[in-house]
């Protein structure tokens, strides 16, 4: 089970500003439960961007991304109405895509 | 391919060519890890700018900011040194985009943290800072 992605995206002049919280454990397979046994890790590894359906963002995360990931970044353009859709893939193969319009 | 793989394949494009750079994620050394990123020459650069605090309470997510205006940036890496893997987070960067990243992360302990940007033709150039940490955050 995953929980969506919480997407804010507000046009200002020629740039939106995308502020993003996605909703993952990033487990990062360092703590140990309480019995002294290695929880494994369990983490985002990809994360991509789209604008209207064209690619504008890929990341890479690693475990050293705090739980619930959050991240701010500033697309030259979009309007309000454009959709920004949010896709992630975790390293259990776990996938989720989330969309919002620009406001 | 099983008909589940191919679900996920068609929902997911972006991901049936997209490889995870594993290795880079797990190096505990600076300088492997950008050259795994695609780094070349590394250098430090007063055009990297960065926005992090001088101390984190909470090692368990520290704001970080990083942003440059340097020409022709392909890739913006994060990295905390002391951390059990180095690499935090890579962004590929696109026209689309300014090479103007926020984000949290995890500090084991106090840490110089490393903001680099990598160019096109392979420059790797570096801020960092230390970030003093007062409760560890590989634990929380």
């Amino acid at each position: 089970m995953t929980e969506p992605t919480r997407i804010r995206a507000q046009a200002l002049g020629e740039k939106t500003t995308v502020r993003v919280l996605m909703n993952h454990e990033m487990e990062s397979g360092q703590r140990k439960d309480a019995s002294g046994k290695i929880i494994p890790s369990w983490y985002i590894q990809e994360m991509t961007v789209m604008l209207n359906a064209k690619v504008v963002l890929t990341a890479e995360f690693g475990t050293s991304v705090s739980k619930n990931p959050y991240l701010q970044f500033i697309l030259k353009g979009g309007k309000a109405g454009d959709k920004i859709t949010l896709s992630w893939r975790d390293n259990k193969g776990e996938t989720r895509s989330d969309e919002a319009s620009i406001t | 391919m099983t008909l589940a793989g191919l679900l996920v394949g068609a929902g997911y494009p972006q991901f049936s060519t997209a490889a995870y750079n594993k290795t880079s994620f797990e190096t505990k050394s600076i300088n492997e890890a950008i050259k795994m990123q695609g780094g070349g020459v590394i250098s430090e650069s007063k055009e990297v700018l960065i926005n992090a605090p001088d101390y984190a309470e909470n090692g368990a997510a520290v704001a970080m900011g990083v942003s440059t205006f340097l020409p022709d940036v392909r890739k913006i890496l994060i990295l905390i040194e002391k951390n059990p893997a180095t690499l935090a987070a890579s962004f590929q960067v696109s026209d689309a985009v300014e090479s103007n990243f926020s984000t949290r992360v995890k500090m084991s302990q106090t840490s110089d943290v490393y903001f680099v940007a990598i160019s096109s033709d392979g420059r790797a150039m570096y801020a960092k800072k230390e970030v003093k940490v007062t409760i560890g955050g590989c634990g929380a």
